[in-house]
């Protein structure tokens, strides 16, 4: 069992009423009703919510904050859609609580790779090289190359492979990708 | 206008969608919200093959949250995309056909009451036989899946072009060979989503994730028993289709029924596990093969069986089965060809259309099978395929049309390129070549149901802002048509590309076009979109013409600016230029169609396999595999590939990786797998129904690719160009199992080429891992046509070099 959910199970013990584990109660009453205050640093801004415990950091960015370029793929922590920077790190936020990630962690999402109107050299090399086809993995994509920059700035292929293997894509064949980590990354240094 | 004049054709341009793709500002469908949106959810069935006895929806109903409940009763409308097809309902009423087909559904305040209410909805089956296969579904006795008089044996044909018996029998040798190619599945990253609106005036309005707004659009009033007009459906930028969001699901009639009944915006949003429930992927095909040639390497004749496993439904079935025997002949000269398929029902999800649709099966069969016979006879896989392939401008035995052709030009490149005759057949154990080539269309020559309306339509408005507002029902999945439409209305029309405004894939706003499949956006709303322009660029030379009083040809409308070609006076811009036609002509607006040429050859299911052009690739993979593990790793692939003319080089380049990739995923793992095993289990379970355990490939199995891309030059496709959606997927899966083949000496004549077969082939006495018998089944009386140059009509050109 991982720490996450670990965590959540506690969590969830502590606060509601829901049962955890075994069956789901199937006889009776209300949904359950409980909510969290949340403290979330999203992209630079300081949001506070009330959210249903259950929510996932994806739901919460995609439906409380409306910052759906975050994508599901899977719900599952299988296909790397849904990643985002916890405090620099990429993590898979259909698996992490956003109880975990509160202020002061900072969290951004693809919304949050451009500098006001200046775009990180990774969104423009993604957009020139046609490294986004279809465009649901691109954020996914973006964020996990950002994250391998920001520590790595002049990867190689191999880094970027690894890198990336977490992150499925069924349009590109992950080639034009890699050319465009590889692109933006000498446009970083440069 | 000759080539060195083109502005954007040729060009690398940044896809039109790049930026909100990279910014995450595209807005998909499950990124929509409405005002008052509420959610819905479907209970799917438990049992593979079922009489639904009863269903008890009361605690659901009365359960909190619940805004309304349905089962079958309230959506009871049998539908289908093929007319033949009308067997689907978006509820099931009497019985269910596969785990996972909808039973009822609720709309709820939010997902997780959904969730909730479903588990109250008790639903009694009555258990039925469970066909689970094609030798299942043709032999078990018992109910089948639908009712109709060939059981479940639904779809059956039979055709022979000229005489294959005498052919066969004056051949100097002849060869057969069984294959079978595994069920996969198109995962695209985008879950299908939907939300539905009902305008109490009576109207639904309809956002989903399909490539094809107007077959939905037809489906969808016909399933809710509304009239067409009542019905309105928008594709947002769809998260990747491959063939997988081609028709009407139960989610989206679902939601649209639930918005009628609750008055509120519906949103159905599925999950993973679901999508691979909706399927209509990749069918599975049983075939078999046998061809008589000259001792010298000249094809007399094939003969060609297809069994093929349908899964519950028809979906695009009927036109899937003849797939797999339309296209044999495109690429050899096939004297004399017969071809004999079925399509079973089995208790699965229904399978359908998937990038290639239908002809990745029989591909793979034959490329398989000519590297097979090149060896018995002798005489080098490249010689024997060299002697036999289609010449341009000819016509196939099974009266296909023929125009540009550049598959000779293909395989010399990836022969020089990869030093293939060198190397096949020389390296050492456990290293491999293998080669293969491959066809496929430009646009299905015929609509799914019968008409002689347009295929696509593009209208263009010219403000006098200078925005260009291009309006067309296509939809971009990811494979660029959006970007196509840019090039080829900036080049026709002569402006820059950043003016062009794209109204896209609305069934109430936008001009038809029938959907993204069959690789068709290009050939036909390219087509299209340069009638339209064309117009208006006249309209507006035309009008400065007459201002300037100067003949036509001395002006050049290029990137936006009217220009002399003396040299003489002030350029005109765009705006200007508009502004002057649009004070002679009024408001300036065109539209432009396109509609194939009839192509359908003088026989009964002539409509599968036309098309205004063909597109030609060659491929050759190389392979390293481990005796000791079975484990395959293909290293390089070397593909040409003839485009016609690449509109857009990198994209075209992106579109030839994607298809390889997809080809190495179906030829090394991915497989639909169900549960078949007799006992107490439920059978018909989908054993692997996520992306972890549907193993498909990763950064790790990408090989070095060489992409070629060879320019013909169609003389019907727009500015010359051709597809490249599906093409180059074809020739890559068996190009890997011939590798195979070359570096250990094992035929591994099913997909997908896993470690364990290959070291069962390892093992075996025949070297070889692969179906041994076919079914028994009475294919129908054979329908027996002449071939083109027995009748008369324009002749085959002769297969010489």
């Amino acid at each position: 069992m991982t720490q996450n959910t670990t965590l959540y199970i506690q969590y969830l013990q502590e606060h509601t009423s829901l049962p955890v584990q075994g069956q789901r109660e199937t006889t009776a009453g209300p949904p359950p009703g409980k909510k969290v205050v949340l403290e979330l640093d999203v992209n630079g801004e300081r949001h506070e919510l009330l959210v249903p415990v259950h929510k996932t950091l994806l739901e919460v960015l995609r439906e409380d904050l409306d910052l759906t370029g975050t994508k599901h793929g899977c719900e599952l922590g299988e296909c790397g859609a849904c990643a985002v920077l916890v405090d620099g790190e990429a993590i898979l936020s259909c698996l992490a609580l956003p109880i975990e990630c509160q202020s002061p962690s900072a969290i951004v999402t693809v919304e949050g790779l451009a500098e006001g109107s200046r775009l990180h050299p990774l969104q423009e090399t993604f957009a020139e090289l046609g490294a986004a086809q279809c465009g649901y993995c691109t954020p996914g994509m973006l964020i996990t190359a950002k994250a391998l920059l920001d520590s790595t700035p002049t990867p190689t292929r191999d880094q970027i492979v690894d890198a990336l293997s977490g992150n499925l894509c069924r349009c590109t064949g992950y080639l034009k990708i890699f050319e465009a980590v590889e692109l933006a990354a000498a446009r970083v240094v440069a | 206008m000759n080539e060195e004049e083109f502005d954007v054709v040729g060009t690398p341009l940044a896809r039109q969608d790049g930026l909100p793709k990279t910014t995450g500002s595209a807005r998909y469908a499950d990124d929509l919200k409405l005002p008052r949106m509420a959610f819905c959810r479907l209970l799917r069935a438990t049992r593979p093959h079922a009489r639904i006895v009863s269903i008890d929806t009361s605690r659901a109903t009365d359960y909190p949250g619940v805004l309304a409940v349905i089962t079958g009763e309230d959506l009871p409308v049998k539908y289908g995309v093929l007319p033949v097809g009308q067997d689907e309902q978006a509820l099931c009423t009497d019985k269910v056909r596969y785990i996972g087909d909808a039973v009822a559904a609720v709309a709820t305040v939010d997902e997780q009451t959904a969730d909730a209410a479903l588990d109250l909805i008790e639903v009694t089956y009555e258990d039925l036989p469970t066909y689970l296969s094609i030798e299942e579904g043709l032999t078990r006795p018992g109910e089948p899946i639908h009712e109709g008089k060939f059981g479940n044996a639904h779809r059956a044909a039979a055709l022979e072009f000229g005489d294959v018996d005498a052919a066969l029998a004056e051949a100097d040798e002849v060869f057969e060979d069984t294959y079978f190619f595994q069920g996969n599945t198109h995962l695209p990253l985008e879950q299908h989503a939907c939300i539905a609106e009902w305008n109490p005036a009576g109207k639904l309005t309809l956002w989903s994730s399909t490539q094809s707004p107007h077959y939905v659009h037809k489906e969808l009033a016909k399933a809710l028993g509304l009239s067409e007009d009542q019905v309105r459906v928008v594709a947002p930028p769809v998260g990747g289709g491959f063939g997988g969001k081609l028709e009407l699901f139960q989610h989206e009639a679902v939601a649209a029924r639930l918005a009628m009944l609750t008055g509120r915006p519906i949103k159905a949003a599925l999950n993973r596990e679901e999508v691979f429930y909706c399927h209509r992927g990749r069918h599975p095909v049983l075939m078999w093969i046998k061809t008589g040639w000259t001792s010298d390497g000249h094809l007399k004749g094939m003969d060609f069986k297809s069994f093929v496993d349908g899964g519950a439904y028809m979906s695009y079935g009927a036109a899937s089965l003849y797939y797999t025997g339309a296209l044999q002949a495109v690429c050899e000269h096939v004297p004399a060809y017969r071809w004999q398929g079925v399509r079973v029902l089995t208790n699965k999800p229904p399978c359908g259309p998937k990038r290639g649709h239908g002809t990745p099966q029989p591909r793979y069969a034959l490329e398989c099978h000519f590297d097979a016979v090149a060896e018995r006879l002798g005489v080098p896989v490249l010689e024997l395929r060299r002697k036999n392939f289609l010449m341009p401008n000819s016509k196939t035995v099974n009266h296909l049309r023929i125009t540009s052709n550049g598959l000779r030009e293909c395989v010399d490149i990836v022969a020089r390129e990869s030093k293939f005759e060198a190397r096949h057949g020389k390296l050492p154990f456990g290293k491999g070549v293998g080669f293969a080539v491959g066809a496929y269309l430009c646009g299905a020559g015929l609509p799914l149901y019968w008409n002689d309306m347009p295929h696509s339509s593009v209208d263009i408005r010219l403000d006098r802002s200078g925005v260009v507002t291009v309006s067309c029902g296509q939809i971009d999945i990811g494979q660029g048509s959006n970007s196509m439409l840019v090039t080829v209305v900036s080049e026709a029309l002569g402006c820059r590309p950043e003016q062009i405004s794209l109204v896209s894939a609305d069934t109430d706003l936008t001009p038809i076009d029938l959907g993204s499949y069959s690789s068709r956006v290009t050939f036909m709303a390219g087509n299209a979109a340069i009638s339209a322009a064309t117009q208006l660029r006249n309209l507006l030379i035309g009008a400065a013409s007459a201002e300037l009083d100067l003949p036509a040809e001395e002006l050049v409308l290029r990137r936006g600016t009217l220009t002399r070609r003396d040299g003489l006076g002030a350029p005109l811009s765009f705006p200007e230029l508009v502004k002057l036609a649009e004070s002679r002509n009024g408001a300036l607006t065109a539209t432009g169609s396109y509609k194939p040429p009839r192509l359908a050859g003088p026989f009964k299911g002539s409509g599968v396999g036309p098309s205004p052009a063909y597109s030609y690739t060659a491929a050759v993979a190389e392979v390293d595999v481990d005796p000791e593990t079975g484990w395959v790793t293909v290293e390089r692939i070397w593909l040409a590939h003839d485009i016609g003319r690449a509109l857009n080089p990198v994209l075209v380049q992106g579109q030839v990786e994607g298809s390889i990739y997809m080809a190495l995923g179906e030829v090394l793992m991915e497989e639909q797998e169900f549960r078949g095993d007799r006992g107490p289990r439920v059978l018909g379970v989908h054993r692997v129904p996520s992306m972890l355990e549907y193993k498909s490939p990763t950064t790790f199995e990408m090989p070095e690719i060489h992409t070629f891309l060879v320019e013909t030059i169609d003389p019907e496709g727009p500015f010359g160009a051709k597809e490249v959606g599906q093409g180059p997927l074809l020739p890559v899966i068996p190009a890997v199992a011939n590798a195979v083949y070359d570096a250990v000496g094992v035929r591994i004549d099913e997909t997908p080429i896993t470690p364990e077969k290959v070291l069962r082939a390892l093992e075996a006495a025949n070297r070889r891992f692969g179906p041994t018998k076919l079914p028994t089944y009475p294919f129908p009386r054979l329908q027996k046509v002449d071939p083109p140059w027995a009748m008369g009509s324009e002749h085959a050109a002769p297969a010489t070099v």
